[in-house]
């Protein structure tokens, strides 16, 4: 799906370099970031600190997709992963240069910038992070 | 508030219905609600409509005043307002139908919930469904619907909580009551075995494993309980309609391998009905994915956790099997999933159990029935409970 380049580049700090939010009154760390605590809710306000999420964790669990939309229609079949990281957050995102019948539950990953999607052939490319194997 | 009624329903048949437009599908299911509820139509005060994706799939927006116009219920300037809510969609427009009523503010109500999925490519479907999902940070990272699901199967079965099998057995069930549903988009039984080497979709979830692409439409009359009699002998009691949010994105929750928001609303629609999961004699649940009927059967309270899969394998969700009757109209997997229509489809059938309308496939006895529909993984979901008169 096509997006102006502004709904790109304001998310750069999430998807590039996996910035989240902590909430500074109960310390729940959150990705992406948020401008309250659903917590703390109003305490919150103001309190909120960028955190730079940990790029290391293990999956929690996975699947190989056999079918998807527009770009990443080729790279089917790919991996994606809920991976809780070294922090205690939860998060998803695709599992490359992996043997997809050697991917397991529990397995050490870490966050790498790879590329998304792109708006065509003349259009924006869209980077983010994936997981790869952590040896 | 006052207590409501539902006094008639309608469904088209669901499927890939190429010969019929939106409109087509809006006015087939609205003329059958209403000529069920011995309705003429002038006594209608007010429209909610259900429906996710009309702007994507069919470049229809504002489809509240299409239906109005071409129900012809613009000629006398009915109310319609259009709601969307994901999978949810007709869940959350029975519940707005069922306020307007409760509340006083409208007498006679149409519920209606419609989707027109295959005027598009099914790459592009499979697309504005993934968008139920986050487009940000779920689907814009290539995830997909389905494959969602297939991480919660397959970190339920990494915890002993079932067997790949038993998930399967999900569609089983949905297909043995497809096939005693005439408007039921596959009307063939289907095995686990069969389900299992077919063609993977996200592992370990194959292509059986989810609901079709669906075209169709459904709506629901509902009255003030009290002014029931008045239209029509054959009526069913809305003893609770909930409804609970939870984060849009899946990884964002505390719990993986619950639907929280299915919980909360159960518990508030048990509370609200003054009854127990126990009382429930059939259920409509939201099996998108065949994780989802076992993630249901455990969150709606009907089965203790771990043991959801078990009751689908063994059979004892069929309809005859005495026990809780669980999709007895095929459910999205074998009825069909034209998404915003799903969750009126849902009451539609509970309402013919309760009043013993569900010919080869009814419930005996049925006095409760429940029904769970779910937007996104699990972000809304509304549980309605019907009672038997």
């Amino acid at each position: 799906m096509a997006m102006v380049v502004a709904r790109e580049w304001r998310e750069i700090p999430g998807r590039y370099n996996l910035i989240g939010t902590k909430c500074g009154c109960c310390g729940r760390i959150f990705f992406p970031s948020r401008a309250f605590c659903p917590d703390c809710r109003r305490a919150s306000i103001g309190k909120m600190e960028e955190f730079p999420l940990n790029r290391r964790g293990r999956i929690y669990s996975y699947t190989v997709i056999h079918g998807s939309e527009g770009f990443n229609a080729r790279m089917t079949p790919y991996a994606v992963a809920m991976v809780l990281n070294d922090d205690g957050v939860m998060l998803e995102a695709q599992l490359v240069d992996v043997d997809l019948s050697k991917i397991e539950i529990g397995m050490r990953v870490r966050a790498v910038l790879r590329k998304l999607d792109e708006d065509g052939d003349a259009g924006v490319i869209h980077y983010g992070f994936k997981f790869v194997p952590d040896e | 508030m006052r207590e409501v009624a539902v006094i008639g329903a309608g469904s088209t048949k669901f499927g890939e219905l190429w010969d019929k437009s939106f409109r087509a599908l809006g006015i087939e299911a609205g003329a059958k609600a209403l000529s069920d509820a011995n309705l003429g139509g002038r006594e209608v005060d007010a429209l909610y409509i259900g429906n996710m994706s009309a702007g994507r799939f069919i470049n229809q927006q504002h489809i509240d005043a299409l239906i109005a116009d071409y129900t012809g219920f613009a000629n006398k300037h009915v109310p319609a307002t259009r709601i969307e809510a994901g999978g949810a969609s007709g869940g959350v427009a029975f519940r707005q139908g069922v306020m307007a009523v409760a509340s006083g503010m409208h007498d006679v109500v149409v519920v209606g919930a419609a989707e027109k999925e295959t005027d598009m490519d099914d790459s592009s479907i499979s697309e504005v469904l993934s968008a139920t999902a986050d487009a940000e940070w779920e689907a814009g990272m290539g995830l997909t619907m389905p494959s969602l699901y297939a991480m919660l199967g397959r970190r339920m079965v990494h915890e002993g909580l079932c067997t790949r099998e038993e998930i399967a057995a999900c569609a089983v069930n949905s297909h043995h009551h497809g096939t005693k549903n005439p408007d039921a988009q596959f009307r063939s039984e289907i095995t686990v075995d069969t389900i299992l080497k077919a063609e993977p979709v996200a592992e370990p979830l194959t292509v059986f494993d989810g609901a079709p692409i669906s075209d169709g439409a459904c709506a629901v009359i509902l009255c003030p309980l009290d002014k029931a009699k008045e239209y029509t002998d054959t009526y069913a009691k809305v003893s609770a309609a909930e409804q609970a949010s939870d984060t849009l994105a899946m990884f964002q929750r505390r719990s993986s391998i619950t639907f929280e928001a299915t919980k909360v609303a159960a518990r508030r629609a048990y509370e609200t009905a003054g009854i127990n999961p126990s009382d429930i004699d059939v259920a409509e649940v939201h099996d998108e994915q065949t994780v989802g009927g076992i993630m249901a059967l455990q969150d709606l309270g009907l089965y203790p956790v771990g043991k959801a899969g078990r009751a689908f394998l063994d059979g004892d969700t069929y309809f005859d099997a005495g026990r809780i009757a669980v999709n007895t109209d095929g459910g999205l997997k074998a009825k069909g999933y034209p998404i915003g229509a799903t969750g009126v489809s849902q009451i539609v059938e509970i309402f013919k159990q309760l009043t013993n309308q569900a010919e080869d496939r009814q419930v005996k006895d049925a006095r409760y029935g429940l029904a769970q529909s779910v937007g996104g993984t699990g972000s809304a979901v509304t549980v309605s409970i019907l009672e038997a008169i």
